[in-house]
């Protein structure tokens, strides 16, 4: 293979991470929700909240990083408003999952337009630089010329598999997600799990909107989530649950968002939205292939009532 | 100490249910509306009472709940069922295609033939767009929910094709389709208003999910279905057909809120031209409790909510998007109020069960 497609290779692989972190974050809080029993839908707006905390706060204070402190806080508010309707008062998961995200998402908006008014060109703030390496890799050097958001959402994956498989939290996870009856009668708080559970991955879920207002854009606009959460949703299913499969769906994707921004930028003569399309259309059909396969946790949508 | 007890509600606990929800709601949101710098009682005032105070902007409250009746019968037909059609958005997108393509490709036939096609073709469009996930369901068990929701998407991309592309209008070169032919626009109903043909369509739609759900057989097997398909099944329901049949006519109905923005409003499509009035449709379907009496006030009093951010924005300087937080605060509170139709809180000792 000649150098030149080498590199292009190379430069589509980083784009294929750059454009997967912000899945990433949110596929794997969806992944810790679920595995807990609880479908959260309030996903994309809790991305849109976290885009906009992380934004708003890192303008205040000039620090990115406490940008993503405060989309953290805001995510892990909305992860526990999600668990107040589902898991204390027990209501429909779906119904509660599309309030959250409508709420949030408002709200988001409306803080946002209080604070800034109506500007016809966005606020910035300068974004996290990418990890620059000079040459130190030769070719590979773009490749690891990532964001160091992009290397955490790396890093959460083996955390959240470890979380889920090898400590006592995961195990009391799985347990409220599998089985919460049992789980109680064997002592396990379920609500106090799931209300974690929640939070955490809410936190998740806004830091990987945070991702794209600090470290993409440096701007909050209102198109800003545009859907992931909904595809990290889907994602979550693909990877049938595991932080591994999820990462792996996420790359996938992401892949095809590059590809495609690629084409694009070629002049390659196919309506680009076809394209941006397809990546849903292939997790639908991946969906499809999954099927009655896929290992739902046995709780998931379940409230879970300690009937006198 | 509080305690939950099972019981069934009276009517009059589930009629209060919505009202005390609003009333929540609104004191939950205060602190929001403060934050604005506005003053409380104003902002409520040009939220609710004034747009209901002058022909023109009661109209208007009509016009702009036209969409969210649809959608809102539309979802509450296929929540009745428990079928969890999250797609309403893309459906009456769908719709909206169907309605720009049909306003300007029949040429030569007289209006009364024209609009009947146009809103056939709306629902038939909607309706289609709703039997990709609902063949999944029973065919492959994939939940709806992800894929009627992910359907939103590419809907919203395909428009956004047809608009940048073949459909862009060749006279301004704006991303919107052509302008529909004369006799493809909705009638007004009233005069000097912009209320059109598609609230009648609206009000059909839910005289129509009255009749199926109170009237018919049909609504027996989709009630059954709705609480539990097991059950159902055993019933003697062939649980698969009703599904397949509730998706087609949800998305049919979604469909027609479509037609109605683009052939009684816009006489174009762009592809803004829902505010997520499919989102919207979630909110009336579970305010109005999958009734169509609730949905049909529901649908209004979120076409007030609509019309009055706009009020107070103009006259106040409050954020529209007040109108989406009251609107997502109502469904969550009366989400959480409707628990009380199955459970009384009671204050007391924890009663020992044997």
């Amino acid at each position: 293979m000649n150098q030149a497609l080498i590199a292009t290779i190379i430069v589509l692989l980083a784009a294929t991470l750059r454009v997967s972190t912000p899945l990433l974050f949110a596929a794997l809080g969806e992944t810790l929700s679920e595995r807990a029993g609880v479908l959260n839908l309030g996903i994309e707006g809790t991305m849109f909240l976290g885009a906009m905390a992380g934004f708003v706060t890192a303008y205040w204070t000039g620090s990115l990083w406490l940008g993503v402190a405060g989309a953290v806080l805001a995510g892990i508010l909305a992860g526990l408003l999600m668990g107040l309707l589902t898991v204390i008062l027990g209501v429909d998961q779906h119904v509660s999952g599309i309030g959250v995200t409508l709420l949030t998402g408002g709200l988001a908006l409306y803080l946002f337009r209080l604070l800034f008014g109506e500007q016809r060109v966005p606020p910035q703030i300068e974004p996290f630089p990418q990890l620059s390496l000079g040459n130190a890799l030769g070719l590979l050097t773009p490749l690891f010329e990532q964001y160091s958001l992009t290397y955490l959402g790396l890093l959460l994956v083996p955390l959240l598999w470890w979380l889920l498989n090898r400590t006592n939290f995961g195990l009391n996870v799985r347990a409220v997600g599998e089985n919460p009856e049992a789980a109680d009668v064997a002592g396990v708080n379920v609500f106090r799990t799931r209300l974690i559970a929640l939070a955490l991955g809410g936190g998740l879920m806004a830091l990987g909107g945070a991702f794209l207002s600090l470290a993409q854009l440096g701007a909050f606009t209102f198109g800003i989530i545009a859907g992931r959460g909904w595809v990290a949703i889907a994602l979550v299913i693909f990877g049938n649950w595991s932080p591994w499969k999820v990462l792996a769906g996420a790359l996938l994707f992401g892949g095809f968002q590059a590809l495609q921004l690629r084409l694009q930028a070629a002049g390659f003569q196919l309506p680009y939205q076809a394209l941006l399309a397809l990546p849903y259309l292939v997790t639908i059909a991946a969906l499809a292939l999954a099927g009655r396969n896929a290992n739902y946790p046995a709780a998931l949508l379940k409230p879970y009532r300690r009937e006198a | 100490m509080l305690r939950l007890e099972r019981w069934e509600a009276p009517p009059w606990v589930k009629v209060l249910i919505p009202l005390t929800a609003v009333a929540v709601t609104l004191i939950l949101v205060a602190g929001l509306v403060l934050l604005s710098g506005a003053g409380l009682a104003e902002t409520y005032y040009f939220f609710f009472l004034k747009p209901l105070s002058s022909r023109t902007s009661l109209i208007e409250v009509l016009v702009k709940s036209t969409p969210l009746l649809l959608t809102g019968a539309g979802v509450a037909f296929a929540f009745y069922a428990g079928y969890w059609n999250i797609g309403a958005e893309g459906q009456l997108y769908a719709g909206a295609v169907a309605a720009a393509w049909l306003g300007v490709v029949l040429k030569g036939l007289p209006a009364v033939a024209v609009i009947p096609l146009i809103l056939l073709g709306a629902a038939l469009a909607g309706g289609l767009w709703a039997l990709p996930p609902a063949w999944l369901k029973t065919r492959l068990g994939v939940d709806e929910v992800v894929t009627t929701l992910l359907l939103n998407s590419v809907m919203l991309f395909f428009v956004s094709a047809l608009l940048n592309g073949p459909w862009r209008d060749p006279v301004t070169s704006w991303p919107q389709s052509p302008t529909l032919l004369e006799t493809a626009q909705f009638p007004r109903i009233l005069a000097r208003s912009r209320l059109h043909l598609g609230f009648l369509v609206a009000l059909a739609a839910l005289v129509f999910f009255w009749w199926i759900t109170g009237r018919s057989s049909f609504g027996l097997k989709m009630r059954a279905v709705g609480q539990g398909k097991e059950a159902a099944r055993f019933m003697g329901v062939h649980v698969d057909a009703v599904v397949f049949k509730v998706a087609l006519i949800s998305g049919a109905i979604a469909g027609l809120a479509g037609a109605g923005e683009v052939s009684g409003i816009h006489y174009h499509l762009i592809e803004a031209i829902s505010p997520g009035y499919g989102y919207s449709g979630i909110v009336v379907a579970t305010l109005g409790s999958l009734h169509p009496l609730g949905v049909g006030l529901a649908g209004a009093f979120l076409g007030l909510i609509a019309t009055g951010s706009q009020t107070a924005s103009r006259a106040l300087s409050v954020p529209t998007y007040l109108g989406d937080v009251i609107q997502a605060a109502l469904l969550l509170t009366t989400l959480a109020m409707l628990l009380l139709r199955r459970y009384r809180i009671r204050w007391g000792r924890m009663v020992e069960t044997p």
